[in-house]
């Protein structure tokens, strides 16, 4: 077999491919919850009732969407430059880190949440910088760097919660030291549990997206990531783009951090993420890299995984069908956006 | 120091160096060999969880420890069989598809095992390989005995080694392999099928990191627990790189970051171990990975056409 | 799979007199909506040397990749010593006795010179490879053939007069009676070219039949028995050399004859840019420039002829800002340059048209307006202050695309979609609108049909004729010769003297590319 391009793609190409992605996940969410005894109908149904069924179920969506859309958004930024960084993990704890330790009395009000936010932003980026001066000075790949940093920081953060950040009262738990109340975000709407880390996700995609359709660095972003012999050719400089992107995407991830601590939990611990960095490669190839789209594919992301909680209590279908779910979907789709643009020809 | 030395002189020291490089070994082939024809793996860290989950399950159910370790490498190659799909034909990144499989495989472990152990806090052991001691040799004064008295699957891990390192420079398919991942049009021109060498390369790696996974299940742990790959797979990506894709060196990098990793975790019974914190030393064997990428770059002779996906058709 | 290195000499001897060796029956074969082959049916007789001529893009490395399976024809047969040949079967192919020298070496750099002849040759579950054997086996074809290897080099190592001859043995080894030989000699000087047609004839004799691809009309004229021109895809023309000439094949290969474009004497002014005992590094195999001095002047194209692997990539990198010289000096009229980069050599109004269009010239997936403006995005009017004004960049590339002629769906089509000359006409608008002083023009018709050729050498005269230093690179030699006013021959890193326009014969010039020319120099300066 060979892949031919096609020049101009139809639309039922470009919308059939994705939608028999969709499906076949969706069969393949059945299959699950019948090997797991359990109706394959009521299954999907409880996961999109648990997902967006009730007002409490549709803004725990929206809170488990916030981080996604932070992570979405710093790979997508990254990934655009053909940067890989899968370090967006250990990225979302730098920020982390700097939100307890400028949130419990450092700064004071009012200055705590912007000086936090753009302290963070610096922290995630710094933990990206080293990886990627690897890659431009010496060509280390920062795949297994960006990797292997992540336990290299999940250890680090292990360090400070029993040692130097150990909550006094924490009565032996390894977690943080609250934020004061004024350094926390607060919420959009009085009672209701959603933050104004919610809003600044939104508006860093909006901003991303400006970035990367209107300025000369989203330009050289894209260049620097299509080709980057032809963009160095003709001068683009290639290893400062890259660690401009790098500064962007590590900044980003650090602001799901903050938007984590600041916004839902006030303190760090171990298990502030389950992995939202690594599920942020899923959202932004969902989205196909596009800042705009990462929204609402964080929104699938996150429903996909609270409802499929929801579901496991009510069905006892094992919880982590939303973690196969959503790698069944990455998938199919990334194979479905290959087949709306070439054809399997034979010979 | 003098705490080093004392390790260093241990015997059960070096019979842990070789445990501890058992499964990095297996894995490091596993990748060695895709990787030699031109697809970089990123399932690994997936398949080792698969393979090391598939391996107990099967011997948990009843059957014998080298049906568990069949179970794995078949588990492996299937893990294996999707990545090379999606990489070899359709061309897509290897990068994206890698991590992919990764999420696919470890979660598929976790669900079927919360599937068959609903209720269970802490998993059921099964009776690993037993140690077997390798007659004459491990009568061998000094380590003698600590060298060759190990589990049927850390021989198997060096016979693998050596059974790669054979193909890949003493056979018409080790040719073959070398030459897809430098130039694929090389190979095409030739009358062979760069698809089916990829696809081919790619299964049966898949199928030895599985492998590398079920040693940790069935002759290191005896049991099956979530996080327990912890990285294993990344490193293993790193060895390729230290071992200039060569096996003999990436052999001898597995010994040396086992030797690095049982170092540590018996300084931390020392003196030293109750200043500095555990962390710390938990982190060496990352810590040490990326260093020894950073020592080997510029040096390292990567195949010229590794993550290069190969379309005839492309004019 | 088809022989083993123990395999004797098989009986080469013909026969019937000429019978037919292979047949093409009406070989159709389509690209989305390129008709690449439309019905071409030829046959090949014993001991035999067909020519198949044709310009870039007419369908020969589309008949022949389908007659060694590469492809396969949608509709049509291929008929091999009288048996139907499987459709998309290399390894077919090469069972039948056809051997494929590719125009694009396929040979793996890291493998040794017997490793990628006996690649494919054994089954791939055989034991050992018997190294010793097949080196022996390669050694005696290189004497009968005339074909002089190392056969434990690393190709990596190989020039590529050498890396050509590892290919023909490939094909030799697995007793090829059919050779095709797709554009062998646009890497080779005169001389390589005249080595290989000896071997060329020593293979005929010994009864192998030979399908030779060019464009080359006078090679074609001493080597083929038959011609057979390709134009658009269809045959349009078959006849013996013997009954033909030069003017009559070039008329059928373009359909009407169409002159090349005339250079009129230069009239040189002051040197624009200099060279002064410039040296690079060398890069594994390929050497780096061993002290050149090198003047370009205004109005004046300056050739440099030389087989690719001597520093051209070398020089070009210079001049186009990519690196600097490891000592010597480069100036711009009287200036040494310092903080040199592609940026500052744009900056200081050097029109770059790389080697490589696809790779360094452009980048596939951006549209015809994002490359139109990839030297130049980061200033007025593309952007102000880190803004994209997209409407300046949409409005230079609508106009570009009229001044040149480029056939394309619009400014914001992808540039994959198009043909290679019109992404040729979109990098020379690229860097000619701005009225460039300097111009490196790096294989810049390499590829190109006729019409685009000779479109974009009449720019490039015509840049001459406003002023501009211009540096012609390229390895076919006929080009060169036809486009400079002056020429310097590169070859091992060394640059010859200046020979003006009609001063050497192309043979002359072929010693100097083979170094004889720079040792001649060495010994009368000793």
């Amino acid at each position: 077999m060979r892949l031919e391009p096609i020049a101009a793609p139809t639309l039922a190409r470009r919308l059939g491919f994705p939608a028999a992605a969709l499906a076949l996940t969706i069969l393949v969410a059945s299959l699950l919850a019948l090997t797991a005894g359990a109706n394959p109908f009521a299954t999907l149904g409880l996961i999109l009732e648990g997902a967006a069924g009730s007002r409490f179920a549709a803004l725990e969506t929206l809170n488990r969407a916030t981080p996604l859309i932070f992570t979405g958004l710093a790979i997508s930024v990254a990934f655009r430059a053909k940067l890989w960084n899968i370090g967006a993990e250990a990225q979302l704890y730098a920020g982390a880190i700097v939100t307890v330790l400028l949130g419990t009395g450092l700064v004071p009000w009012p200055l705590v949440l912007p000086v936090t936010a753009l302290v963070a932003m610096l922290a995630g980026a710094l933990v990206l910088l080293g990886p990627v001066l690897l890659k431009t000075r010496l060509g280390v790949d920062e795949v297994v760097t960006t990797l292997l940093l992540n336990f290299v920081m999940l250890l680090f953060v292990s360090y400070l919660l029993e040692g130097p950040m150990k909550d006094p009262g924490g009565m032996g738990w390894p977690k943080s030291s609250p934020l004061l109340p004024e350094a926390r975000l607060p919420r959009i709407v009085e009672g209701l549990r959603l933050h104004w880390g919610f809003l600044l996700a939104l508006l860093a995609a909006v901003a991303v997206w400006v970035i990367q359709t209107r300025t000369t660095l989203g330009y050289e972003i894209r260049a620097v990531g299509q080709n980057p012999r032809a963009a160095r050719f003709a001068g683009v400089p290639v290893n400062a783009v890259l660690v401009k992107t790098a500064l962007l995407s590590g900044g980003l991830a650090a602001l799901a951090g903050f938007s984590e601590v600041a916004g839902l939990k006030g303190h760090l611990s171990l298990d502030l993420s389950p992995g939202f960095g690594y599920t942020g490669i899923i959202v932004a190839m969902l989205a196909m890299l596009n800042p705009l789209a990462v929204i609402p594919s964080a929104l699938f992301v996150a429903g996909v995984f609270v409802g499929s909680d929801s579901m496991s209590r009510a069905a006892g279908v094992p919880t982590y069908i939303a973690d196969i779910l959503l790698a069944t979907a990455l998938l199919f789709m990334v194979l479905a956006i290959l087949l709306t643009r070439v054809r399997v020809v034979r010979g | 120091m003098t705490d080093v030395i004392d390790i260093l002189l241990s015997a059960t020291f070096w019979a842990a160096v070789i445990r501890i490089a058992s499964p990095l070994i297996f894995a490091t082939m596993g990748e060695l060999i895709c990787e030699r024809a031109g697809v970089l793996n990123l399932g690994i860290e997936g398949i080792m969880v698969i393979g090391a989950f598939t391996g107990w399950i099967t011997v948990y159910a009843g059957m014998p420890l080298w049906f568990g370790v069949g179970a794995a490498m078949g588990a492996g190659m299937l893990f294996g069989l999707l990545h090379a799909t999606l990489t070899v034909p359709f061309g897509l990144s290897q990068h994206v598809v890698g991590l992919g499989v990764t999420l696919l495989a470890t979660s598929t472990s976790y669900f079927a095992y919360r599937l068959i152990l609903p209720e269970v806090t802490s998993p059921p052991k099964i009776t690993p390989f037993a140690e077997w001691a390798i007659p004459g040799l491990s009568d061998i004064p000094g380590l003698g005995p600590a060298l060759f008295t190990q589990t049927p699957l850390t021989y198997a891990a060096f016979v693998v080694a050596g059974v790669t390192a054979i193909i890949l420079y003493r056979t018409p398919l080790g040719l073959a392999l070398r030459a897809v991942g430098e130039n694929p049009s090389a190979a095409a021109s030739q009358g062979l099928s760069v698809t089916a060498l990829r696809m081919g390369a790619v299964i049966v790696g898949s199928g030895l990191m599985a492998v590398g996974g079920a040693f940790l299940t069935l002759s290191a742990f005896s049991s099956f627990f979530f996080e327990m790959v912890n990285g294993r797979g990344w490193i293993c990506i790193a060895l390729v790189v230290f071992g200039a894709w060569k096996p003999g060196k990436a052999v001898l990098g597995a010994l040396l970051f086992a030797a690095f990793d049982a170092l540590q975790v018996r300084l931390q019974q020392t003196p030293i171990g109750a200043v500095l914190p555990y962390q710390l030393f938990l982190a060496m064997p990352f810590l040490l990975s990326i260093l020894a990428l950073i020592l080997m770059s510029r040096r390292a002779e990567v195949p010229a056409a590794l993550m290069q996906p190969f379309n005839k058709g492309e004019r | 799979m088809t022989s083993d290195a123990s395999g004797a000499q098989p009986d080469l001897r013909p026969d019937v007199l000429h019978p037919d060796v292979l047949h093409l029956d009406r070989i159709t074969k389509r690209f989305g909506p390129l008709l690449a082959n439309d019905a071409i049916s030829l046959t090949l007789k014993q001991g035999e040397v067909i020519a198949l001529l044709g310009e870039n893009g007419a369908g020969k490395t589309t008949l022949m990749n389908i007659l060694f399976g590469h492809y396969t024809a949608d509709a049509g047969s291929v008929t091999a010593f009288g048996k139907p040949l499987p459709p998309g079967n290399p390894r077919a192919a090469l069972a039948a006795g056809i051997g494929m020298v590719h125009q694009h070496f396929t040979l793996a750099d890291n493998l040794t010179v017997t490793e990628n002849i006996l690649l494919g040759t054994r089954s791939l579950w055989s034991p050992g490879l018997n190294l010793g054997a097949a080196a022996d086996r390669i050694a005696a074809l290189s004497r009968d053939f005339g074909l002089a290897v190392n056969p434990a080099a690393r190709v990596g190592a190989l020039s590529v007069g050498e890396r050509q001859r590892v290919e023909i043995l490939k094909a030799l080894y697995r007793d090829a009676r059919i050779l095709i030989l797709d554009e062998p000699t646009a890497v080779l000087t005169p001389q390589e070219t005249e080595a290989l047609f000896q071997t060329l004839r020593r293979a005929v004799a010994l009864g192998l039949s030979i399908v030779f691809i060019s464009h080359k009309l006078h090679e074609v004229m001493g080597v083929a028995d038959r011609c057979l021109v390709l134009r658009h895809g269809k045959l349009v023309g078959e006849v013996a050399t013997a009954n033909t000439d030069r003017h009559a094949l070039a008329a059928m290969m373009v359909g009407a004859e169409i002159a090349p474009p005339a250079l009129s004497p230069a009239t040189p002014g002051p040197a624009l840019i200099r060279f002064a005992n410039v040296s690079t590094p060398d890069q594994g195999a390929v050497p780096g420039l061993k002290r050149i001095t090198l003047d370009l002047r205004a109005g004046q194209i300056t050739g440099l002829a030389g087989v690719s692997g001597n520093g051209q990539g070398a020089l070009s990198d210079l001049l186009s800002g990519l690196a600097v010289p490891s000592s010597g000096e480069i100036s711009l009229g009287s200036t040494p340059v310092t903080n040199w980069s592609p940026r500052a050599a744009i900056h200081a109004g050097i029109a770059r048209i790389p080697e490589d269009r696809h790779k360094t010239g452009t980048i596939a997936d951006f549209s015809l307006t994002e490359n139109a403006i990839l030297e130049r995005y980061g200033e007025a009017p593309y952007s102000r202050k880190g803004w994209m004004n997209w409407r300046a960049a949409r409005d230079f590339t609508t106009h570009v695309i009229a001044t040149h002629d480029i056939r394309c769906p619009g400014p914001e089509a992808r540039i994959r979609l198009l043909s290679g000359g019109n992404m040729q006409k979109l990098i020379l608008g690229r860097v000619l609108e701005p009225g460039p002083k300097i111009i490196l023009a790096n294989q810049p018709v390499r590829g190109l049909d006729i019409g685009a050729i000779t479109y974009v050498q009449k720019r490039l005269i015509a840049a001459r004729d406003a002023g501009a230093a211009i540096l012609l690179i390229s390895e076919d030699l006929d080009e060169i010769i036809e486009m400079s006013d002056l020429i310097h021959v590169l070859s091992a890193g060394r640059l010859s003297p200046a020979f003006a326009r009609g001063e050497k014969t192309p043979a002359e010039l072929g010693l100097w590319m083979a170094g004889q020319g720079f040792d001649m120099e060495t010994s009368r300066a000793a």
